[in-house]
């Protein structure tokens, strides 16, 4: 996260002293596209604030680690799809769930929807890119995510 | 906004509001998940949004067009990754990103290509993934993912682009 804000104040600084004209033009695109786009994301984390309550990390453990794998590559590219979580909670819920024996593919598959597929960002998504566009990307990636988590299975021979 | 929009957000603090004062216990959860989440992204995306200016104003569109544009070819795509891996915080950054390059020049395809592999090839995501279920784990879901995403990014930019499609901003 850090090299983000370092690498942003470097761009800026070397930017002002080449162009204070530019610099100022660029701030202010900056921030008349961030408040543009900000209802959207208001209704995102509304959206993610009442699911995350809905689906708690409990609720996750619990289905993710029935018996059948398959039904739970389906459950978890379900709930991955339908939640939003950033890495530094989804991963280590991963590694727990690793530990209790939940099988590599069901955890490809939530994972790999939770980062892909965005029903809670589709307000900011559609903003972007369109309803239609949005429906078919999401749906896609849905698709993609199912493949890699039976390759996943299948490198770790658990699909047999 | 929409009238029956903005009364729906007010009804949600207000409900937020009563849920801290008289210790309703599922409002007070949703209320803190929404703190949580909101400092989440006040953290980055400022910072994204100053990028993107600062990206508007100094590339130029050629350089976008040539090396993300349709003369650029499959080339535009392997871009796109190198650009994805670099990116932070998840889709919601993706996307104004990608609109920019759009805007800039660059194809749709690529523009998807782009927004999927943001979501999973992220250098310090993957690195931390890798950490919580084992770097075979990872490479196997990029081996597979990236190729998927290339081909579905082609055919649905190809598709698009048919049609004419254009994205706008905010509709």
């Amino acid at each position: 996260m850090y090299y983000m804000y370092i690498a942003t104040g470097i761009g800026v600084i070397i930017s002002f002293l080449v162009s204070r004209e530019k610099t100022l033009k660029a701030l202010r695109i900056a921030y008349k596209r961030l408040v543009k786009i900000l209802p959207a994301f208001l209704t995102m984390l509304i959206l993610v604030s009442i699911v995350l309550f809905l689906i708690p990390e409990e609720l996750i453990s619990t289905y993710l680690g029935g018996n059948n794998r398959y039904a739970g590559v389906l459950i978890g590219a379900v709930l991955g799809s339908a939640v939003l979580m950033p890495g530094f909670i989804a991963y280590p819920l991963c590694g727990i769930l690793l530990q209790k024996g939940v099988a590599y593919m069901v955890l490809s598959a939530f994972s790999t929807t939770l980062m892909m597929v965005g029903v809670l960002t589709y307000p900011v998504e559609k903003a972007y890119l369109g309803t239609k566009v949005t429906v078919i990307r999401n749906l896609i990636s849905f698709g993609i995510a199912l493949v890699v988590a039976l390759a996943t299975g299948l490198f770790f021979g658990e699909v047999f | 906004m929409k009238h029956s929009k903005m009364l729906l957000i007010f009804g949600y603090f207000g409900f937020l509001g009563a849920s801290f004062l008289w210790g309703f216990e599922p409002g007070v959860k949703i209320g803190r998940n929404f703190i949580l989440f909101s400092i989440e992204m006040l953290k980055i995306l400022p910072c994204a949004f100053v990028l993107i200016g600062l990206f508007e104003v100094w590339v130029k569109k050629e350089t976008v067009e040539k090396h993300l544009g349709a003369e650029a070819g499959i080339r535009g795509y392997l871009w796109s990754f190198v650009l994805a891996g670099t990116t932070v915080g998840g889709l919601y950054v993706a996307f104004p990103v990608a609109y920019s390059l759009y805007r800039k020049g660059a194809r749709l395809g690529v523009i998807f290509s782009y927004i999927a592999a943001a979501a999973i090839c992220r250098i310090p995501m993957t690195i931390f993934e890798a950490s919580f279920l084992g770097a075979k784990f990872s490479i196997i879901r990029l081996l597979v993912s990236l190729p998927l995403v290339i081909v579905s990014s082609i055919l649905l930019g190809g598709f698009l682009e048919k049609k004419q499609y254009r994205l706008t901003e905010g509709k």
